[in-house]
């Protein structure tokens, strides 16, 4: 950082042009192939990390693939028997399911109180608005592994400090009360888990996306009469919503996906009623070994991950982060 | 009038305080259960501020098999990483910023939407190629998987660092006898050495805290890395709360320090798609 002064000094030189023209594309034949000889490297690695492990889980989810395939590195083809035998299958339709309620509600409580949290902040004074921006980020440092024992922590049957706080609140009566006898409330601690996580990073983004809106704007639409509620739905949702598009698709990304939280609140034997779609297919081939079928499973959650991504990027071309 | 106003003040004062304190509390609670004694720990009635306060469960913690070599091996992981993955992202993120050329727009395209690819799903494929390269239950394998998400990453981030650089600092340095690459060293590099650092911590924090392929392909103890053995605490005998908070105030210690540092200049490179929940 303390580099960056010295370069305003040169320039300040007043005589661009004529380098520039020299420097013309096109003049030195090879200056043409100087970017791709420097994406090279990256390409072959993404193609070798993520492309062709892509397609390997593709063609795996068409063959027959356990233990002894594994073994001796060949599997057998089956064609579609694979996605024959998941979709037949009542527990791949029940996680499904439960996967797309949990990702819905993460997403939309992870959105409201994010955008609650970040117009508070544009409405604190400096110093409040400080403290809870360094509370945020102090949230969005935790790893998953400690976030999650924190939170088992806290919900522990015998001693945990939530069944004592709700019981002294005169709340109800849970002492000893096991929150993951039940799946259902099980399930809500872990999207609790994954919403606290992901709060911070939705908040702080949004409220830097709202000292970008215009103050004359709103001031405006004050002086017209309008409330809160109507500049916040006609002045500023407006001017958000890319942001907003992005931050949901992101979410809906993550939130489909959650495994950590579920393995390790689950001490690395969740029982079915604990499965989404990641527990599905990661139990099905590192559990039960049958790679093709988790594969499948896999398959399944990459296509539908892949048109929430198409809307992404849509969004990104749109606001010019890709032609820039 | 302005009495209403200042209540309105006082009011979102205090749910500034209230939301501080909901979120925060689990962060605090980790805390100061580390530094409880270990009878105030099992309590019925749980202590809010430990006393007396006790530096057992750390060292209860770091005395623990395989924390030592935890440690270590995810330093080597962390290093390995981030190395690699900044070198090949820096040259890749030049070409994007710096040059024209037919496939660039695709081609970042094809950064951001990689991003999106599950890590879940790519684990079966991952896990048999690895086993086909005989690299199951070694760091070195671990290390090639981790640039699947930390590579894209690196480059998409580095390319919005290096497009921050205005192209006229170089050009005007040209024209005072300096070559593309002497340009290049003394103008363009330290502009963006901080969008460098800020990066690699990134990176550095994304495979610190990286758990499922971790835990996948290393399965010997003295192979697995700090969020592994992290989960892997709960012993037979039941949980020991103590020591675990400890450790995992250990673990996030380092996430945390860099992780204030940098956020600022990160921000904007995830909503490019980059941290994985």
């Amino acid at each position: 950082m303390s580099h960056a002064p010295a370069a305003p000094a040169t320039a300040a030189e007043p005589v661009a042009l004529p380098a520039r023209r020299r420097r013309r594309p096109g003049v030195r034949v090879g200056r043409a192939a100087v970017p791709y000889l420097l994406l090279a490297p990256a390409v072959a690695v993404i193609v070798a990390v993520l492309a062709y492990p892509l397609y390997l889980l593709g063609s795996l989810s068409f063959q027959q693939y356990g233990l002894f395939e594994l073994i001796r590195h060949d599997g057998r083809w089956v064609g579609l028997d694979n996605y024959r035998t998941i979709l037949s299958d009542s527990l791949f339709v029940d996680v499904l399911v439960r996967t797309v309620v949990f990702t819905a509600v993460c997403v939309s409580l992870t959105m409201f109180f994010g955008t609650l949290i970040a117009l508070l902040l544009a409405r604190l004074g400096p110093f409040m608005r400080l403290m809870l921006t360094s509370g945020l980020v102090l949230v969005w440092a935790m790893p998953v592994v400690v976030a999650v024992n924190i939170w088992i922590w806290m919900f522990d049957f015998e001693f945990g400090v939530v069944n004592y706080l709700l019981t002294e609140l005169h709340i109800g009566d849970y002492i000893h009360h096991d929150w993951f006898e039940n799946s259902t409330t099980g399930l809500a601690i872990i999207a609790a888990i994954v919403i606290w996580g992901a709060i911070p990073f939705v908040a702080i983004t949004l409220f830097a996306g709202l000292t970008q809106v215009p103050r004359e704007l709103l001031e405006a639409a004050a002086l017209d009469g309008a409330g809160p509620a109507r500049v916040f739905r006609d002045i500023t949702l407006p001017i958000l919503k890319p942001i907003f598009i992005i931050l949901t698709s992101l979410s809906i990304i993550w939130d489909f996906q959650v495994f950590n939280q579920v393995w390790i609140a689950r001490g690395g034997q969740p029982t079915e009623e604990y499965f989404l779609m990641a527990v599905y297919a990661f139990v099905e081939s590192f559990k039960t070994q049958q790679y093709g079928l988790g594969a499948a499973i896999a398959v399944v959650m990459v296509a539908i991950m892949l048109v929430v991504t198409f809307f992404y990027i849509r969004e990104m071309v749109r606001i010019g982060e890709v032609e820039r | 009038m302005k009495r209403r106003r200042r209540a309105g003040r006082i009011g979102v004062n205090l749910l500034g305080v209230f939301v501080f304190a909901v979120m925060v509390f689990p962060v605090y609670w980790m805390v100061s259960t580390a530094f409880k004694k270990p009878y105030d720990i099992l309590n019925f009635t749980p202590e809010f501020v430990p006393s007396p306060a006790t530096l057992s469960n750390f060292e209860n913690a770091l005395n623990r098999p395989n924390f030592w070599s935890s440690v270590l091996n995810s330093l080597i992981v962390v290093v390995a990483v981030t190395a690699m993955s900044m070198v090949l992202a820096f040259l890749a993120a030049l070409a994007l910023a710096k040059f024209r050329f037919r496939g660039r727009a695709a081609f970042v395209v094809v950064i951001i939407g990689v991003q999106m690819v599950p890590l879940n799903a790519l684990i079966i494929p991952l896990y048999i190629l690895l086993s086909r390269a005989h690299q199951v239950d070694k760091l070195s394998g671990v290390v090639i998987t981790y640039l699947t998400f930390v590579l894209p990453f690196c480059v998409w981030t580095l390319r919005g660092f290096l497009l921050g650089v205005p192209r006229e600092l170089e050009e005007a340095a040209m024209v005072d006898g300096s070559t593309r690459f002497g340009a290049f060293v003394r103008i363009l590099l330290p502009l963006v050495a901080p969008g460098l650092v800020a990066t690699s911590i990134f990176a550095f924090i994304q495979v610190w805290n990286e758990f499922i392929l971790a835990y996948v392909l290393l399965q010997s103890q003295d192979k697995q890395t700090l969020p592994v053995w992290l989960a892997s605490f709960t012993t037979l005998r039941g949980t020991e709360w103590g020591p675990l908070m400890a450790a995992a105030s250990l673990t996030a210690l380092p996430v945390v320090i860099f992780f204030v540092t940098i956020h600022r200049r990160i921000a904007f490179g995830l909503t490019a798609g980059a941290v994985r929940g």
